[in-house]
């Protein structure tokens, strides 16, 4: 069953990329859809039955066997892996039959490119490759299926290839990411060195010993556990789009919004913090990777929610979201509070895949137009968008009940709600000795989520229309597959939290993460948590409540003052506007560089250095042979040729007759 | 089947023969006779070399199918393979009938080119058979002239030149190797390959001129080898020889030039330089290593800014020989494995690529990359090989290229890690020049007029291209058979090297 799971997606891509033209074009979208469906219904099924206390694998086919290092084909079921089965297939599956409709008319094809079933054979790729990243059992297939998502996402920013921006825009996303993965692959070796094998379970048997151990490098002495984990951590930054790598994911907005959705947003992006999970049984041992991870997960968490107070691409608004709810989960991973990490990552797939199908559908609606200073008053026009996104946004920024745990043992509220305040209250319950201060961070990083999405929803929904008019009036929602998606995903984003914080955080958590987890005795912030101060508590939701506030006074009540603050403070805002200037830097540091110092090495070592000396040589040393050039241009080049032949092979037998006989 | 190797290696020469004396005029006809004996002499040495699999035992380490005759003036001749030497046969044997196909459209002076081709054929076969020394030092520098005459009489406008320098750097390289086989011959009085590996050159120290030359004779030896490697594999600073050598040279003799001459450099380190000179290869294991991540570095950023498809290809080629020489000069099992493994793949994957730009240049007549772009709207299957081997090049798991580079990059971090990391960037350089070549001539809207009305691949191309593509999936999926069939000699040779260095 697992088998079909995974390999149903590959075969629909393999099905749709290929053999669209001997059938109905609608046959084989209809067909890949439903693989995918039967995939996502396979995985509940497993999520829901599978026995937790022990962990299942199987072995598919011998890969790599090279001396002392073996590595297969394998697959590895346990509470990490279903929980990402289920959340890929079933994102997955809801975005292919979005895109249904979504992908129905395109402004960007003519009529008669048949750029369906490449759109669909690609997501279903995507899937595949995700699905073999989540069940690898070892650090190679864990590297396959990281390089192939990186490859999907790839061809999906870049699906509209006429346009330049998409183009430079996917180059960017692979080129980034594959700086992380360089850090990924130094990890596998490192691991490799100290272990002998890139089995998941040795490296986890051995942490403990080996944290004991130094490497050195050129003069720098480093714990050799430490400089592991650090490594493996700068390759989920890449991926998952943390601080200093995280310039590809706005620009991946390029692609078509159902692919945001799906890699940018719900699954792909959360690959980085569930290595970070995986690696419990490591990260453990290793304190300075830790306080690392929470450093890079807080700040990203506040540097985008900055950012994207000020963008105007509904998009990119999103994007930058995205950035900062994975950067909540690097916290809560960094602090040893890897369930609720987990957690959060499963109900923010709901709602910020509901927060893009949203997006999607206004988009669709408004004629691929996407600033948001363009829209506003569509509450009216788009209904079940509207409150499908505020939904969403409620979700967001963590609207319940607060105190509900002390109350009923549970708390109440939407998903967002019940695990971004489980995240909150573990880094103050947290042993770190900066807590408190990580703590501030991520309650303004509440304030901004708050304000961000308010003024997403305001400036959409709210007020008067100032776009074009036609626009407007031809703003329907008439597609049914994005309309039930939205609902559907809507309902998950409301109940999800409440439903599984059961297994995930509460008195089944234990059991549903015995196998998969590792949490050192030290570790208790899972059961602190819940005895922080009432105020503690409190904070985040009053956080959210300014938040609200706040962007009411600025986008309803007084609509000058966004105008006004940007005035007064200019530098600020370009500051932000241009997202701290890391493109501009990173373009003059690394393109422009790497720019000149190819051009130099062409240009002056190997025609004016090298070249130069090989031409002297011959030119001016031999200059016999340059006469040979004179003649081979005469057309003797035969007689040239056998002359050096039999000339060589005459001094040979020469030498080796008269010395050896 | 005793002569099996012997068949494997004369079978082309004898197409050539053929080809050579019976085949007369210039007209339709007989070219196609002249392609069509050239394809048959081509493809039976493959249909041979599957024959050696049920003779060949990978469990057996040392050398197999062994046979050993006298030569003219006390010469031997002796060959056998492997599980060094088998994985590159089967990669020429391959290669071969593919290029012949390729090759289908050549109008001008057929019946020599095919026999060029043929000739080479034997030439290359001999190298990766031969267990004589002299034989060996034959077929090496030979291969030489075919090369020379199909970069000079089929070449681009600038084919004189290229073959020119082509000729001299190697010409140099040979010169230096052929004192010191003379020299090895006069000390162990033997031209057995298999005798000396086991043989031990002399390796203390002495001065020369004032200078102590550490490792003696040894390091002496391995230089001499090391000048015609070096320039045959080619590692940088000798490898500008090869950027000039594709452009000019013919799709064909690209191919061949990439694809496996090449890989000769690669397997001359494996099969002289380490086992035969053991304390030299370490006393020049850091300097190896220096040039190798210069070559990764440099010739990928230069890649990054060349204006032609066939140079960047040729550069790229550059920089992934560096990780060959890389995993060679660690001298660990992961990482030889890693070295050969990547010889193959880059053999199949730099053949593809090279193919593909010849598909185009056939119909556009330039290899200009501005020249170019949009062209998955007027080739959709040209832009899904082209991205396919792309990815392939740039070492996407799955594909063949990733699993030398990471066994490479794996062995060499046992060894040293600083130098894992700065060879590591490569990684990121290749998908920066790979995929940026890809924008420029695959993506994008058609700009340039005269690209209305190119053709998607036709049923010949996608004939030598599919095969290419199974291997390369098959190679990265399932990698185990080629490294099975490998790791008893590489076993053998570091065990020999362990002993020796203790």
């Amino acid at each position: 069953m697992i088998k079909f799971i995974i390999f149903a997606p590959l075969i629909a891509s393999i099905y749709s990329g290929f053999f669209y033209k001997k059938f109905n074009e609608k046959t084989v979208l209809y067909f890949t859809t439903s693989l995918i469906f039967l995939s996502a219904l396979l995985s509940w099924y497993i999520l829901l039955s599978f026995d937790f206390s022990k962990v299942e694998t199987i072995i598919l086919i011998k890969w790599i066997e090279s001396g002392s290092l073996l590595v297969n084909w394998e697959l590895r079921l346990d509470s990490l892996t279903t929980i990402m089965l289920t959340v890929v297939t079933t994102i997955s599956a809801f975005v292919h039959f979005y895109s249904l409709g979504y992908m129905s008319h395109d402004p960007n094809w003519e009529t008669d490119e048949k750029y369906k079933p490449r759109f669909f054979s690609y997501l279903s790729l995507f899937t595949f490759a995700m699905l073999m990243l989540v069940t690898s059992n070892n650090f190679v297939q864990l590297f396959f299926g990281w390089e192939g998502v990186g490859l999907a996402s790839y061809l999906l920013i870049g699906f509209y290839y006429k346009k330049s921006s998409a183009n430079l825009a996917s180059i960017k996303a692979f080129i980034v990411n594959r700086v992380g993965d360089i850090g990924l692959a130094l990890a596998i070796f490192c691991t490799f060195f100290y272990v002998n094998s890139l089995n998941f379970d040795e490296l986890f048997l051995k942490s403990q010993e080996i944290s004991k151990k130094n490497i050195e490098i050129l003069f720098f002495n480093f714990n050799a556990l430490e400089f592991i984990v650090v490594l493996f951590f700068l390759g989920a930054m890449g991926k998952s789009a943390q601080l200093f790598l995280h310039t590809w994911l706005p620009d991946a907005m390029e692609g078509p919004t159902p692919v945001s959705a799906l890699i940018h947003a719900a699954t792909m992006v959360t690959a980085g913090v569930f290595l970070v999970c995986r690696l419990s049984p490591v990260i453990e041992y290793t304190p300075i990777a830790s306080n690392l991870i929470i450093l890079v997960g807080t700040t990203t968490a506040f540097f985008a929610g900055t950012v994207a107070l000020v963008q105007n691409d509904v998009k990119r608004i999103i994007a930058y979201s995205t950035c900062s709810q994975l950067g909540f989960m690097f916290a809560a991973a960094g602090i040893g509070l890897y369930q609720a990490a987990m957690f959060h990552l499963f109900t923010h797939a709901f709602f910020k895949a509901l927060l893009f199908l949203c997006a999607g559908s206004i988009i669709h609606s408004m004629h691929h137009q996407q600033d948001i200073r363009s829209y506003g008053g569509l509450r009216k026009k788009l209904p079940i968008t509207f409150y499908s996104m505020l939904i969403g946004t409620l979700a967001i920024t963590g609207l319940g009940i607060p105190l509900s745990y002390d109350l009923f043992h549970l708390p109440i509220g939407f998903s967002g709600f019940v695990s971004k305040d489980a995240i909150i209250e573990g880094i103050y319950a947290s042993k770190n000795e900066s807590a408190f201060i990580y703590f501030l961070i991520i309650t303004i990083c509440t304030l901004l989520t708050s304000l961000y999405s308010w003024r997403l929803i305001i400036l959409t929904f709210f007020g008067d229309y100032k776009g074009k008019i036609e626009h407007f009036n031809h703003a329907v929602e008439d597609s049914r597959p994005i309309n039930i998606t939205l609902i559907f995903l809507s309902i998950c984003s409301i109940l999800v939290g409440v439903i599984f914080y059961d297994i995930f955080l509460g008195k089944n958590a234990e059991y549903f993460f015995s196998q998969s987890l590792f949490i050192s005795p030290n570790n208790t912030v899972f059961y602190d948590l819940h005895y922080i101060p009432k105020w503690a508590k409190v904070v985040p939701f009053l956080a959210m409540i300014v938040g609200l506030f706040l962007a009411l006074s600025f986008y309803v009540i007084k609509p000058i003052l966004p105008q006004i603050f940007s005035n007064n403070q200019k530098i600020l805002y370009r500051f932000l506007l241009n997202k701290w200037y890391f493109d501009e830097l990173y373009n003059f540091l690394f393109v422009k560089s790497s720019r000149w110092l190819g051009n130099f090495f062409w240009k002056t070592g190997d025609e004016r250095i090298i070249d130069g000396f090989i031409n002297f040589i011959s030119l001016t040393f031999i200059p016999k042979i340059t006469k040979y050039v004179g003649r081979l241009q005469t057309g003797f080049i035969y007689h040239y040729a056998f002359a050096i032949f039999i000339g060589l092979v005459s001094i040979l037998t020469y030498f080796l007759v008269s010395i050896g006989g | 089947m005793d002569y099996l190797l012997s068949l494997i290696i004369f079978f082309p020469s004898f197409g050539a023969l053929i080809l050579g004396i019976f085949l007369r005029g210039e007209n339709l006809e007989s070219n196609n006779n002249a392609k069509l004996l050239t394809l048959v002499s081509t493809i039976a040495p493959l249909i041979f070399s599957i024959f050696i699999f049920p003779n060949f035992n990978s469990n057996v380490t040392g050398f197999q199918l062994v046979e050993e005759y006298q030569w003219l003036m006390g010469l031997t001749y002796k060959v056998g393979i492997d599980g060094i030497s088998l994985p590159l046969i089967l990669l020429t044997t391959i290669t071969m009938p593919i290029v012949i196909i390729s090759s289908w459209k050549i109008e001008k002076n057929v019946k020599e080119y095919m026999i060029c081709f043929l000739i080479l054929e034997t030439l290359i076969l001999g190298v990766f058979c031969s267990l004589d020394l002299v034989l060996f030092y034959l077929f090496f520098e030979s291969g030489l002239i075919p090369m020379f005459l199909i970069i000079g009489i089929w070449g681009g406008n600038n084919r004189v030149y290229a073959a020119f320098k082509f000729f001299l750097y190697t010409l140099l390289g040979s010169i230096l190797m052929l004192f010191a086989v003379i020299y090895m011959w006069t000390v162990s009085g033997t031209t057995d390959i298999t005798k000396l590996m086991f043989f031990d050159f002399n390796s203390s120290d002495f001065e020369l001129l004032g200078f102590n030359i550490s490792g003696g004779i040894q390091s002496i030896l391995w230089m001499a080898f090391f000048a015609s490697f070096a320039v045959k594999l080619p590692m940088w600073p000798f490898h500008t020889w090869l950027p000039d050598a594709h452009v000019q040279a013919p799709t064909g003799g690209s191919v061949v030039l990439a694809a496996i001459l090449l890989k000769m450099g690669g397997y001359g380190f494996l099969r002289f330089s380490l086992p035969m000179f053991p304390d030299a290869s370490l006393i020049f294991q850091n300097f190896i290593f220096s040039i190798s991540v210069i070559a990764i570095i440099y010739t990928s950023l230069v890649a990054l800014m060349q204006k032609d498809i066939k140079k960047l290809i040729a550069y790229s080629s550059v920089a992934h020989m560096g990780f060959v020489t890389l995993g060679i000069f660690s001298m660990n099992q992961q990482s030889i494995d890693g070295a050969i493994f990547q010889m193959i793949s880059h053999g199949i994957i730099s053949a593809a690529l090279f193919l593909l730009v010849g598909v185009i240049y056939d119909r556009m007549h330039t290899r200009d990359i501005d020249f170019y772009g949009g062209l998955v709207s007027l080739m959709p299957k040209y832009a899904l090989f082209f991205i396919f081997f792309t990815m392939a090049n740039v070492g996407l798991p799955g594909t063949s290229g990733f699993v030398g580079e990471f066994l490479v990059l794996l062995g060499t971090f046992q060894v040293s890690k600083l130098v894992t990391i700065s060879a590591s960037l490569g990684i990121v350089l290749s998908a920066c020049y790979g995929l940026w070549l890809s924008r420029r001539i695959i993506f994008g809207n058609v700009t340039n007029n005269r690209l209305f009305g190119i053709t998607d691949l036709n049923r010949i191309e996608k004939l030598y291209l599919i095969p290419l593509i199974v291997l390369t999936l098959f190679l990265g999926i399932l990698p185990y058979p080629v490294l099975e069939i490998t790791s008893n000699s590489v076993d053998l040779l570091v065990s020999h090297l362990t002993q020796n260095l203790k």
